[in-house]
């Protein structure tokens, strides 16, 4: 099956007091249809900006170039009104915390039904009998009198629930996931993320998941990015990032995690902290916080370069070889 | 963008209260009426006072030069308005009054006080309501015009009129709009509430547009229209620079929201975001100060009604000031403590209507 969507060298500018800086540095990867996309990376390294950058959702005066490729066409080359007609219908979003992202004084019918009517040009009650379908389909117990209700009735995991079930109104193609879990309890994530599961497959639905929990990684995504300054450090199938990473930063990050077998004794924090916007170091942005850093990660700038099956890593060289 | 987990409102059913009978809306209302009740008696009571501290005498205010000297006749003239009683009296005897519709007798106009608050509220009740309508369209419309086009060029000239809405003095915008639109060029009718020879509309409810609406007479209904707008456009003037200003700071906020970019991703076209999701969070500041600002076009009144004759509570209120007509005062301030107790009462019930969070709880 040919990519759903198709990244190319996607540069994002942000305007700041002090200039533009750039947020996202050349990034590129491909999703394909029906797949889960995992975009991992600390605060600040990009990930949101690119979700935005794909919608045209960018704050003011941010600049763009690369190219992003979606069913035949650049998203970023789009006029706005072709962009309008795009969002909502043929990708959608959902984003971190749903007691911010849906509207407080707008009934949920409205906000269920509002693009439905727009996108589709169904009828009012048309478009009621499909909400309520969607909110059964995203287990809302008792769908009707839901409709009638607003965000602030409902607690936390059914919000996001509910967000899920506007964001799949138009029955998009792609649905972009900003930490859609991290406002809410571990208990209620995992109810959430079993929900992106069965829709990707009862939906043929491409799932972006942007997070900075590598755990939430590991429960959904099919190939993981790991975002690092802007940058893809390394990118590849679920299974070969997670247990042979081939970039000390992924690696970083894996023993930052808590094993239940451990104890606080295991795990390892990478010291220092992740630049902020505008202040990437040349050469490498990890070599800074990086063991293996050798004189050259200073100045070359290191692409990602195949190391395994769809595996790519940011690093040449190679410190963890041998390793894993 | 990782904010740590904050607490979060509790499930459903536990949060909500036991219901009243009636429902909230009900409660919230009588809850209300009762406090602008005892409020109502509460202004009352302070304006007695604050007569009785004037000093002055009423009989030497209203009565003649030759009658001043007569005992006989100053006598019959506190006894034929009770100022012959102790104070506590006369104030039980008011507001037992008040409450049968009886304001007492004008000393000034010599009739029921009841009477000319019944032909002089209307006149600027009617007056305040075309201005503040005024104000919130152009005002809002204004502000979310300037906030939509932050900091470029729409923004930049609209700052300047709000700026000079708020800044210049109403007394003065009255006298250039009175010379320009009517002396100058006759675009407008000039003083009065109707064209001379025109004879008032049948009473209902004293607002000449809505009466002459109700008796079917259409000529009446445009001149009386024609005759509010110079007034209330200059009454307008400071309230739209206020309210321009608040709406562009207020939706500015709005537009800061997750929601609004959530609405936007939803590919809504701009002004479905605007209208629906931004604008409805951004009234709940707007009709705060459009109540306010409806207070401050009820005293700005006094000076409109000055110079464009318009035979309002204004006008009534400074004659009855200037001529110690107590029952008058007492009257004009129950009437505008009423209609401020009204709009804040207005407002809260709006707050509701907009937000459903609070219709709730």
């Amino acid at each position: 099956m040919g990519a759903l969507l198709e990244v190319e060298d996607l540069t994002v500018w942000l305007a700041t007091r002090r200039g533009p800086r750039m947020a996202v540095d050349g990034l590129s990867f491909q999703v394909d249809s029906g797949e889960i996309f995992g975009i991992a990376g600390e605060s600040g390294s990009g990930k949101t900006m690119t979700a935005m950058a794909l919608l045209g959702l960018l704050p003011h005066a941010a600049r763009t170039s690369g190219r992003a490729m979606f069913e035949g066409r650049d998203l970023l080359a789009m006029r706005p009104r072709q962009l309008r007609d795009v969002r909502g219908r043929r990708i959608a979003m959902v984003s971190q915390d749903p007691s911010t992202s849906l509207h407080p004084m707008l009934s949920i019918e409205t906000q269920l039904t509002e693009h439905m009517r727009h996108h589709l040009g169904l009828s009012r009650s048309a478009a009621r009998g499909r909400a309520v379908e969607l909110l059964d389909t995203v287990r809302i117990p008792d769908p009707e009198r839901a409709l009638g209700a607003h965000p602030a009735q409902f607690s936390g995991g059914m919000r996001q629930r509910i967000a899920i079930a506007v964001a799949l109104a138009c029955e998009p193609r792609l649905l972009l996931a900003d930490e859609p879990t991290t406002a809410l309890d571990v208990t209620v994530q995992a109810g959430i993320l079993r929900l992106l599961h069965r829709l990707r497959a009862e939906r043929d639905l491409a799932v972006v998941v942007i997070t900075h929990d590598l755990g939430v990684m590991s429960a959904v995504a099919d190939r993981i990015c790991v975002m690092y300054g802007g940058r893809t450090a390394e990118v590849g199938p679920r299974e070969r990032v997670l247990t042979r990473p081939r970039h000390p930063y992924t690696r970083g990050l894996l023993d930052a995690l808590p094993h239940p077998e451990g104890g606080a004794a295991t795990l390892r924090p990478i010291p220092g902290s992740p630049p902020s916007l505008g202040e990437v170091p040349a050469g490498c942005p990890f070599h800074p916080r990086c063991g293996y850093a050798v004189p050259d990660c200073r100045t070359g700038r290191p692409a990602p370069v195949l190391v395994g099956p769809g595996h790519a890593a940011a690093c040449p060289p190679d410190p963890l070889e041998g390793d894993a | 963008m990782n904010s740590a987990k904050q607490p979060r409102g509790s499930t459903g059913a536990g949060r909500r209260r036991p219901a009243r009978p009636g429902g909230p809306l009900l409660w919230f209302l009588g809850r209300r009426l009762v406090a602008a009740a005892l409020l109502c008696v509460g202004i009352t009571l302070v304006a007695f006072v604050l007569t009785q501290l004037v000093p002055g005498d009423p009989a030497a205010a209203n009565l003649g030069q030759r009658a001043i000297g007569d005992p006989e006749v100053v006598a019959a003239f506190r006894a034929k308005y009770g100022l012959d009683q102790p104070v506590p009296v006369q104030y039980l005897t008011y507001i037992g009054n008040v409450l049968q519709g009886n304001f007492g007798l004008s000393q000034q106009s010599h009739r029921p006080v009841a009477q000319d608050l019944a032909e002089y509220v209307p006149a600027t009740i009617e007056l305040a309501l075309f201005a503040i309508v005024l104000s919130l369209l152009v005002g809002v419309a204004l502000g979310v015009v300037a906030a939509v086009n932050r900091d470029r060029w729409p923004d930049q000239v609209l700052r300047v009129v709000s700026l000079g809405g708020v800044s210049m003095p109403t007394f003065w915008v009255a006298l250039v709009a009175f010379y320009l639109l009517f002396f100058k060029f006759g675009l407008l009718p000039g003083g009065g509430r109707l064209d001379p020879g025109m004879s008032p509309p049948p009473y209902a409810t004293g607002f000449y547009t809505l009466d002459a609406a109700l008796a079917g007479q259409w000529d009446v209904l445009s001149s009386a229209a024609g005759h509010l707008v110079l007034p209330s456009l200059v009454l307008a003037v400071y309230t739209v620079g206020m309210l321009m200003r608040f709406t562009r700071a207020s939706v500015l906020e709005i537009l800061g929201n997750d929601y609004v970019r959530a609405a936007r991703a939803k590919g809504l076209p701009e002004r479905v975001v605007i209208l629906r999701h931004v604008l409805r969070p951004a009234m709940v500041a707007i009709i705060t100060v459009a109540g306010v600002a409806f207070g401050s076009l009820l005293s700005g009144a006094v000076l409109v009604e000055n110079i464009f004759s318009w035979p309002g509570l204004g006008q009534y209120a400074y004659r009855s000031a200037v001529n110690l007509d107590l029952p008058g005062i007492m009257g004009v301030s129950i009437v505008v403590a009423a209609v401020y107790i009204l709009i804040n009462l207005l407002v809260d019930l709006l707050y509701g209507v907009i937000d459903p969070r609070i219709r709730l709880t």
